[in-house]
């Protein structure tokens, strides 16, 4: 290669290995300002600031969601190791279940305790037909299939 | 092997030849194009079985995510030819990657747009600003820079070297967009197809969309082809085999 193209070619390769360590030290350093959500462990250690509009994120605990009056709900959000209380007033989206991954945005009014005013479900990445998912159901409540899917 | 890449390497290189090559690869290209992506939209948005959770809703995907793997590739693809233009001096390489960026533009603005109208019934919102959507933008932000950067000099030479710099730095946002899933706390999800696991779909999902990824990939090389033809023509309008070509036909 002759000495004028190596010289661009090792510039070209100096700007992205550049920019790339940039981006990493800025990714690292603003690593809680780019997650979306606080886990309930980074509430349960004091992460997410009092009164102030915060995002909680985890799955739904079984059996935990309550209804009031109206449209007034209350249920828990669990990370599996921590869990927060979730209070709603409006409308779950049509992915809201038990068990599902959810967001709220709304305020920490005491260590524990979410007041919310939205509430988006969260999707995975599985994707499945009805007909499977029935015979799966069917089969775990059989005891033939065990394995945690 | 070697020198038979190196042929065609200085072959695509040479605008004549970068004509005559791509006026007989053209109708294959096209061929594929529609061998894949009828069949595989049909397949998706009419056969394929519905999701247990998402109902019909998820059917965007089939024009969703091969529209986001496109927009990708096309920065990868222009950041590349921009970079060989900058160091080789290839002139077909800046044609080439001047018409990637808005055609890359397009499939990210398709991206974003058919991610909106999904997230709507799905998450229950629009738009996050999470950091796989975030960084979707800017990559759109970053196509939209180049376009505006490639018109703004008089000189197709001088654009040339600014566009590739700007694609170049910018090529840092695609591993960013990749793994925002699983660097960050995101609303969206992680990928559903991976290389290495398989995907979590059933093989009557995943077929369309695969026919559908790679009709995309065919359907971005027609119109980068196209662009570049047309793009070729009009710098080599002087030179005399354009005249022949015109006064022939």
């Amino acid at each position: 290669m002759n000495p004028k193209r190596k010289q661009r070619l090792i510039i070209v390769l100096g700007i992205v290995a550049g920019v790339s360590a940039a981006a990493t030290f800025m990714g690292v350093a603003l690593q809680e300002n780019i997650n979306l959500y606080f886990s309930p462990t980074d509430v349960a250690a004091g992460k997410a600031p009092l009164n102030k509009r915060i995002r909680v994120g985890g799955l739904v605990v079984a059996g935990s969601l309550k209804r009031g009056e109206q449209l007034d709900v209350t249920f828990d959000v669990t990370d599996s190791v921590e869990s927060l209380t979730v209070q709603y007033d409006g409308i779950l989206p049509d992915l809201f279940r038990e068990g599902q991954g959810i967001i709220a945005n709304g305020k920490l009014i005491e260590s524990g305790v979410v007041v919310a005013d939205e509430v988006l479900a969260k999707h995975d990445e599985e994707y499945m037909p009805p007909e499977v998912q029935d015979s799966l159901d069917k089969a775990k409540a059989q005891g033939k299939y065990s394995a945690d899917l | 092997m070697f020198e038979t890449i190196k042929l065609y390497y200085h072959k695509f290189g040479t605008p004549k030849y970068f004509y005559d090559l791509t006026s007989k690869m053209l109708p294959w290209l096209i061929g594929f194009t529609v061998v894949l992506l009828v069949p595989g939209v049909i397949l998706g948005l009419g056969f394929a079985p519905m999701d247990e959770e998402q109902g019909h809703s998820y059917r965007i995907m089939f024009i969703h995510v091969p529209a986001a793997s496109v927009a990708m590739s096309a920065y990868v693809m222009m950041a590349l030819a921009g970079a060989i233009g900058l160091i080789w001096k290839m002139k077909m390489a800046e044609i080439v990657a001047k018409c990637c960026a808005p055609i890359g533009a397009s499939f990210a603005l398709l991206c974003l747009l058919t991610g909106s109208i999904w997230g709507k019934p799905t998450w229950g919102t629009w738009w996050v600003w999470d950091a796989r959507l975030t960084s979707m933008l800017v990559l759109f932000f970053l196509f939209m820079g180049v376009i505006a950067l490639n018109n703004a000099f008089e000189s197709a030479q001088s654009a040339a070297k600014a566009t590739a710099l700007l694609s170049i730095v910018g090529v840092v946002n695609l591993p960013i967009i990749k793994y925002s899933v699983e660097w960050w706390n995101t609303l969206h999800q992680t990928a559903s197809i991976k290389v290495t696991e398989g995907a979590s779909m059933p093989a009557e999902m995943l077929t369309p969309l695969l026919m559908c990824i790679f009709g995309f990939y065919f359907l971005f090389s027609v119109l980068v082809v196209v662009a570049s033809r047309a793009e070729v023509l009009e710098r080599e309008q002087r030179s005399k085999w354009v005249k022949q070509l015109v006064m022939v036909e």
